[in-house]
């Protein structure tokens, strides 16, 4: 099994975070051609036309996104979200540590697809070497003239800030980001109005992902029909996967969308460990429902996840062994939720403090049979019932984990009733 | 108003929940600039934060990080400061530093130590990882090191990892937490070679380029899965002409023509 590697083509190029090496491999040429060779509607039908969708999660067009932000002279904006919490998800760190101008390019570029002047890279916290390599390569990016006023003589003007979270993983959300940036709690809003309408400062806004806008570049560059050869059906492009969890070579990889999940987990990442099988798997970061052996000759496309009752989401494939208990995995899961929920709707407030209360009973051989049919419930109560599916993220996973292990979950708490009698019959 | 309020709280409430209230007093309104004396290096920094949004209150998270640098948390001194620099309340930056698990509201040292027990990594046991540095920390009594346990850091790839003032380092074992420690406390840099950031990092299981599936990039033409072929990597070495670069990026050639479905509408999906 090879990668096709369109994004991380020169990854390994010493020094890619140069803006001299960037432009010696042909870099910035793309929006050289975006600026001067095409209009902003060119830019704009070859992006809808490539059927590149978004690669934060709800995989929406990133064309059509783009197409919502109202014509006219208000002030508009591009995010690019790179708050990057999603547990199993590592793919825009890799893309932003070794090719930030491509990042910059893809801004630029998604910037005049939306008319947009201004633009603000929200990257997390904790990423402070990444916002470092950021920093220095947008001063670089200025210094050539391809940020600022009037870009390469063009009436173009665009302005990039590198914008740094404090460590929420809520403002991952998009209209979290955009209350983190305007100063306040990440609190999500209610949508609509959506924020290509009303966004950042209530302008309308364009929000896509490191890895949606790094494509950009690529379509404008070959075009969109020569991008929709690569991917299956709905799902085109390449795709940045992450692998992690219990396999012997965790990492980044890139694939044409489409590839089966088994050459994925096995041909790329090695499979589980010597001795020990693969018992299930997130396919797309830790809000996805988890799939089994059973899924694994599925293709890895948008569809084909969500028709096996998960989603493709950020492409993190979390793999687990036959060795690991569900119960705790379940527990950290939810803890996750818990600590990230922003408070803000009670179904995800309550829904998760109530999940881990439960786990931890089931774990700690306090749990009756019964808990287990509320805890689905309470999964169900979340799925739908807030602003943002920060809730539904943990109800979806722990409700898939119910689904496909309930028996595991039995007995974990029978095993787990069975010690702690023993202990207090010994006390 | 202290003490145990009673009532429907079955919970008796943590001793010192009400301390940051003052709740006899009336608010704290937006402080005078001439009443509060701002070290001018974090005055510079603030108001160059707030120049680069269209909006000041954007600046608060970069002003509180850096109030929090300078003060070791976001003490009230701290917010007193940054609220006078950027003329909001006080209680407006409270509202916002205790949303944010960087933002401290309480002293807890100058320096972090963040270990992943998320879910990627709770599957390469780092909760006994994180426990091992937590025993060689007591045993040692670090000193100035905030040490807890962290949500997902992105770095799942070098799980079970931690970050030290943001450098990533990992994969760790049990093994590492008496180097790491002893190296936080002489203030020299922990595990040097294995930060994700060193020079010339890489992944045990990449070393040497041994591992068949993690190619670089392509030295010759190779062929696509799909059926065409890299463009020869040897090309790319040729310095560019004068003028704007040729579009030449190293990527697979697509295929011919008509060799694959493309669909005719698009789906619809829910944003």
């Amino acid at each position: 099994m090879k990668e096709t590697r369109v994004l991380l083509a020169n990854i390994d190029e010493p020094d890619l975070h140069t803006i001299a090496v960037y432009e010696r491999l042909g870099g910035y040429g793309s929006m050289r051609k975006a600026l001067l060779e095409m209009s902003p509607e060119d830019v704009l039908h070859q992006l809808e036309e490539s059927g590149l969708r978004g690669r934060g999660g709800a995989g929406f067009s990133m064309g059509k996104k783009a197409s919502f932000i109202p014509k006219g002279t208000m002030d508009k904006y591009l995010c690019c979200n790179a708050d990057e919490s999603e547990p199993g998800a590592f793919k825009d760190r890799l893309l932003m540590q070794k090719n930030p101008h491509l990042l910059i390019e893809g801004c630029i570029i998604g910037s005049i697809a939306a008319g947009a002047n201004k633009g603000f890279i929200f990257i997390r916290g904790e990423y402070s070497v990444q916002a470092d390599i950021l920093d220095a390569a947008v001063s670089e990016a200025y210094e050539k003239g391809y940020l600022g006023d009037g870009i390469l003589g063009s009436q173009h003007t665009f302005d990039l800030v590198v914008h740094r979270g404090q460590g929420a993983y809520i403002c991952g959300e998009e209209t979290g980001l955009l209350d983190a940036l305007e100063g306040k709690r990440g609190n999500p809003r209610l949508k609509p109005p959506f924020p290509a309408n009303q966004g950042l400062y209530q302008g309308p806004t364009l929000i896509n992902n490191v890895e949606t806008l790094c494509n950009t570049p690529i379509i404008v560059e070959h075009g969109a029909d020569w991008y929709r050869k690569f991917g299956e059906g709905n799902s085109t492009g390449t795709k940045l996967v992450s692998v992690s969890g219990n396999v012997q070579r965790p990492g980044n990889f890139e694939i044409e969308l489409g590839v089966t999940v088994r050459e994925v987990i096995y041909g790329l990442a090695g499979g589980p460990p010597e001795g020990r099988d693969l018992k299930c798997f997130f396919p797309g970061g830790s809000s996805a429902p988890i799939l089994t052996k059973d899924h694994l000759d599925l293709p890895f496309t948008y569809e084909a996840m969500a028709e096996a009752g998960s989603m493709l989401g950020t492409a993190s494939v979390i793999v687990v062994d036959d060795s690991q208990p569900l119960v705790p995995l379940a527990l950290r899961l939810a803890e996750f939720y818990r600590h990230e929920s922003c408070g803000k709707c009670v179904p995800c407030r309550e829904g998760t403090n109530w999940t881990v209360k439960m786990l931890e009973r089931i774990d700690e051989g306090e749990g009756t049979p019964m808990d287990l049919d509320i805890l689905g419930q309470v999964q169900d109560n979340i799925m739908g019932n807030c602003l943002c599916v920060l809730g539904d993220s943990m109800a979806m996973p722990v409700a898939s984990m119910l689904q496909y292990f309930r028996p595991e979950f039995e007995h974990h708490m029978e095993e787990a009733r069975a010690k702690r009698d023993l202990e207090e019959a010994v006390a | 108003m202290t003490g145990d309020p009673g009532g429907i709280h079955a919970v008796p409430l943590p001793a010192g929940w009400d301390e940051a209230v003052r709740l006899d007093e009336d608010p704290a309104t937006i402080p005078d600039p001439a009443s509060i004396d701002v070290p001018p290096g974090l005055r510079a920094e603030i108001e160059g934060h707030m120049s680069k949004y269209p909006e000041r209150h954007s600046a608060a998270l970069p002003a509180l990080a850096a109030a929090q640098r300078m003060h070791g948390w976001c003490s009230p001194e701290a917010i007193d400061q940054v609220a006078a620099v950027m003329q909001v309340t006080p209680a407006y930056l409270s509202s916002v530093a205790t949303f944010y698990d960087m933002l401290r509201t309480q002293p807890v040292g100058s320096h972090y130590v963040y270990v992943c027990t998320s879910v990627a990594c709770h599957l390469r046991n780092a909760k006994s990882v994180y426990e091992a540095i937590e025993r060689q920390a007591v045993d040692e009594g670090l000193e100035d090191f905030e040490l807890r346990e962290f949500e997902c850091l992105g770095a799942c790839d070098m799980a079970p990892m931690a970050s030290i003032d943001g450098r990533y380092v990992g994969p760790l074992t049990e093994d590492d937490a008496p180097d790491l420690v002893a190296a936080l406390n002489e203030g020299r840099e922990a595990l040097p070679g294995r930060g994700l950031s060193d020079r010339g990092f890489r992944l045990p299981w990449a070393e040497g380029g041994a591992a068949p599936d993690r190619p670089g990039p392509p030295e010759e033409p190779d062929v696509h899965p799909a059926g065409g072929t890299w463009e020869d990597a040897e090309v790319l070495d040729v310095p560019p002409a004068e003028g704007p670069p040729p579009h030449s990026r190293p990527i697979p050639q697509p295929l011919d023509p008509g060799t694959s479905v493309v669909p005719d509408d698009e789906e619809d999906t829910e944003e």
